[in-house]
């Protein structure tokens, strides 16, 4: 058990990370990572809510889309529950940790139409994990998105001051930098750990 | 047949189920807002400048309805905003001076003498980490490589010749020039105001004379020949205190270095 929860956490932050090699969240991790403090709030929240939406979409599917029959209902099952969940964590956090609130804020709302969460919930579903595994799955699959969001977000500040041609200005050099951080992470992909 | 109803009934009372904890959900978690505030902050320019002191919109717009802030600190907005969130807020609007952005540096290329030719990145302060202080001779020059041009959200500012100036229509006052500026020297100025001197070298005269051929050397003429006594050299510099300013005019014909700027009305 321990050692498969040691398998799944390291795939799911270096070998097979979300954004580097799975592709996911690639709006988000392009759009929100100006800065690494506004990067590490969006990926703080990416962590609390994929955690969350791991969990209750697993007892969802188990016991009542697999009980009945419906697996097909996934996708569209576990939309509403992503987007009832970022609601209601919204709301809770507004009333109950305002300071956290006002440093996610707009994170939040951005994170229901972010396809890393639904892809993490899909893939629990394809790789069979159980409750633990998927819980787990969600969390460090989050913490993966995290490390690459601000490790990125560090390159594009020190790209701010690199002198690079005119005609790359903008969303161009953020591109290619994207790419070489990637190919970085390229470095650990094929790795297996064994049980 | 069965398949078909039974997903729509599965979904349809999860998404009743969801939608009823929400709706509960809302009520418990309900957070109390001030109706004024969302008002106030529809009457606003929405810039985000920061020109209020507060940081942005949203944070002024929530003084606002608490009381806390008057009702006129738009500077982007102006008099016609002020007077919008003072009808939001029952008060009356004591209309806000409008201010503009002003670089008291004349020191552009020719003029003021170089200390060393920088080529490294557009960054006035990456400059100053150079020699110290400035790559001009005169450590109060404007170093001119922008940083206020890509702080101003309005394009007010351009740099010509080596130093930072002001475009007057667009520039709203909001001071993200004057936040920015390594050098401390760009500041903000009633508009009405028509006369400044544009230098802020406070060294004395003679070592002044030696790296730019227009910065204020402290003669005091104009002090002595301001009919309003509204010109003072104060560090051998010409200072004009806007209060007293009769916007004559006559410093800007007396001065010996024309340094004192004259703007249109």
């Amino acid at each position: 058990m321990l050692g498969s929860i040691i398998q799944i956490s390291l795939g799911a932050i270096l070998i097979n990370n979300f954004i580097f090699s799975q592709f996911l969240g690639c709006c988000p991790f392009l759009g929100c990572s100006n800065k690494v403090d506004t990067a590490f709030g969006m990926g703080l929240a990416v962590v609390f809510v994929m955690g969350l939406a791991s969990a209750i979409c697993w007892v969802i599917n188990e016991y009542i889309l697999v009980a009945l029959h419906l697996e097909f209902l996934q996708t569209l099952a576990f939309i509403l529950v992503i987007a009832a969940l970022v609601q209601f964590v919204e709301m809770f956090l507004k009333k109950m940790v305002p300071s956290l609130y006002s440093a996610l804020g707009i994170f939040l709302p951005l994170i229901t139409t972010n396809c890393a969460v639904l892809g993490v919930v899909l893939l629990n579903v394809q790789n069979n994990y159980n409750f633990i595994e998927s819980l787990v799955y969600g969390i460090t699959g989050g913490i993966g998105f995290l490390l690459a969001i601000v490790l990125f977000a560090s390159v594009r500040e020190r790209v701010e001051f690199a002198e690079y041609p005119e005609c790359f200005r903008g969303f161009s050099i953020c591109l290619v930098s994207a790419a070489l951080v990637a190919l970085a992470f390229m470095g650990f992909s094929g790795m297996a750990i064994p049980v | 047949m069965t398949t078909i109803l039974l997903a729509i009934l599965v979904l349809g009372v999860l998404g009743g189920i969801f939608g009823a904890l929400l709706a509960f959900a809302s009520k418990i978690f309900y957070v109390e807002v001030d109706p004024r505030q969302a008002a106030v902050r529809e009457a606003l320019a929405g810039a985000n400048c920061g020109g209020c002191g507060y940081p942005g919109c949203d944070g002024y717009a929530a003084a606002v309805a608490k009381g806390e802030a008057p009702c006129n600190r738009c500077v982007a907005g102006g008099a016609e905003t002020a007077a919008k969130v003072a009808e939001i807020m029952g008060a009356s609007a004591d209309t806000a001076e409008k201010m503009v952005a002003f670089v008291p540096c004349s020191g552009s290329a020719g003029v003021a003498e170089m200390r060393f030719n920088y080529s490294g990145p557009e960054d006035c302060q990456a400059a100053m980490l150079f020699g110290g202080k400035s790559n001009k001779l005169c450590t109060f020059a404007c170093i001119g490589l922008g940083n206020c041009v890509r702080a101003c959200q309005f394009g007010a500012m351009h740099i010509v010749d080596g130093v930072a100036k002001v475009d007057r229509s667009k520039c709203v006052g909001c001071g993200a020039c004057v936040d920015t500026c390594p050098k401390s020297i760009v500041k903000l100025i009633p508009q009405s105001q028509r006369i400044m001197p544009a230098c802020s070298n406070k060294d004395k005269g003679a070592a002044v004379m030696k790296f730019c051929s227009v910065g204020c050397i402290g003669c005091m003429k104009c002090q002595r020949e301001c009919p309003a006594e509204a010109i003072k050299v104060t560090e051998f510099l010409a200072q004009v205190d806007t209060e007293k300013c009769i916007q004559c005019g006559h410093c800007a014909e007396v001065c010996p270095r024309h340094i004192i700027t004259l703007f249109d009305k």
